[in-house]
């Protein structure tokens, strides 16, 4: 399976950032190998249709699943469409590997 | 379309609420009896300028940018469109390619480049401009931009281009409040920018930012003070350090409150402003015929 999270930094240890579209960094996971790859968001500073750069972003590394703190109106219709399951994270989590751990152990919930 | 004895003049402020409408469509009704003039509200998102001047609405027109339309059958979702897009308004997903109409600038670029022909380039509406005549015989538009559209330019610039100009000698363009895409686009063409502000810091710290545009886009101005009495005078101490001249001071008052909040304008107040307004005209053909900066 795999996971895009969004990360305000470049490791497994940053804080998870959020925003979706306007993140800073997107960790992908492959849970069934535990390898990790860290993706600069090229759309953070975008004036806009941050949200669908994003969304594209997943769509071209396969993702199956997405992990923030919200999604907008164009991200998650496109992530819809693409048929990518979109979760939010709750407050206690703070670090991408909280986040991995909590997806793991089906504490997240699913968005839209 | 402008023909070369029309002259321009677009009314700006930065801040909002200082009486933009309320300068332009008294100067409008002043010139009425002497010139051909033609209103144009530019502030599509809020255009007010109706309640003034009361035109007998008689042609619409609907304003239109172009967007993409992705004929799938043709498209080989080679992914070049969603490349060159810079606003993000395409995402190819799976075996489509998806198109945000409120994101599309409607550049064309997608339709530029796609090498199999796949997009048609088709019309989205995003307002309406309406158009009449004033009792007075003044030719009014305006644009209304449809709520929830985020482009306001497109219209400003349709709006622009849609009526006749040939018989008319001036152009009164009412901007948007800000400094921002919409006010430089109802400033690009005018021959002078007349600026509004209120004595406080807040209308100076705006003007400031719509005289940076003006000294950029080499358009000469002049101030006019509204609501004079009231904050400080850090605006008359700038204004006055940087030659630029105050044209005229409207006076705080709640008579002339009362009287915009009715519906009325200035001319409804005191038949003077009349002939001030006249008298600011022929100030303002003077300068932009010497070409000099007021």
């Amino acid at each position: 399976m795999i996971l895009i999270i969004s990360s305000q930094g470049a490791d497994i240890n940053s804080l998870v950032d959020p925003r979706f579209g306007r993140s800073q960094f997107f960790i992908k996971v492959d849970t069934d190998t535990n390898h990790c790859e860290v993706i600069t968001n090229s759309g953070v500073n975008q004036r806009g249709g941050a949200g669908i750069g994003a969304a594209q972003i997943a769509v071209d590394n396969k993702a199956e699943v997405v992990i923030s703190g919200n999604f907008g109106p164009n991200a998650s219709s496109a992530l819809k469409a693409a048929g990518i399951t979109m979760m939010t994270f709750g407050q206690e989590t703070s670090t991408v590997q909280d986040a991995i751990d909590h997806y793991k152990q089906g504490k997240l919930n699913s968005f839209g | 379309m402008e023909n070369a004895k029309v002259l321009c003049i677009t009314v700006a402020s930065g801040k909002g609420g200082t009486g933009k409408t309320t300068v332009a469509t008294s100067l409008a009704l002043s010139l009425a009896s002497q010139e051909n003039v033609l209103f144009l509200d530019c502030d599509v998102e809020a255009p007010y300028g109706h309640l003034f001047l009361k035109p007998q609405v008689e042609v619409e027109k609907k304003a239109v940018i172009l967007i993409p339309h992705i004929d799938m059958e043709k498209c080989i979702l080679c992914g070049k469109c969603v490349e060159v897009c810079q606003f993000h308004a395409l995402a190819e997903i799976g075996k489509s390619i998806m198109v945000f109409p409120q994101l599309c600038h409607g550049c064309g670029s997608c339709a530029w480049h796609c090498s199999s022909k796949a997009i048609k380039e088709i019309h989205n509406p995003i307002g309406i401009l309406e158009a009449g005549l004033t009792q007075e015989g003044i030719r009014f538009a305006h644009g209304v931009l449809t709520i929830s559209e985020p482009l306001t330019t497109p219209i400003i610039r349709q709006l622009k281009k849609w009526q006749n100009a040939e018989t008319v000698s001036v152009i009164i363009r009412d901007a948007p409040p800000g400094a921002s895409c919409s006010v430089v686009e109802t400033l690009r063409g005018a021959d002078f920018a007349l600026l509004i502000t209120e004595p406080t810091p807040f209308g100076l710290h705006d003007l400031k930012q719509v005289i940076g545009i003006l000294q950029d886009m080499k358009i000469p101005g002049g101030v006019i003070v509204n609501r004079d009495g009231i904050g400080d005078s850090q605006v008359d101490q700038f204004l006055l350090q940087n030659h630029i001249p105050i044209m005229m001071r409207i006076p705080y008052s709640t008579k002339i409150a009362s009287a915009i909040s009715s519906g009325n304008t200035l001319l409804d107040v005191s038949s003077s402003y009349g002939l001030e307004f006249q008298a600011l005209f022929q100030r303002i053909k003077k300068c932009v015929m010497e070409k000099e900066a007021c």
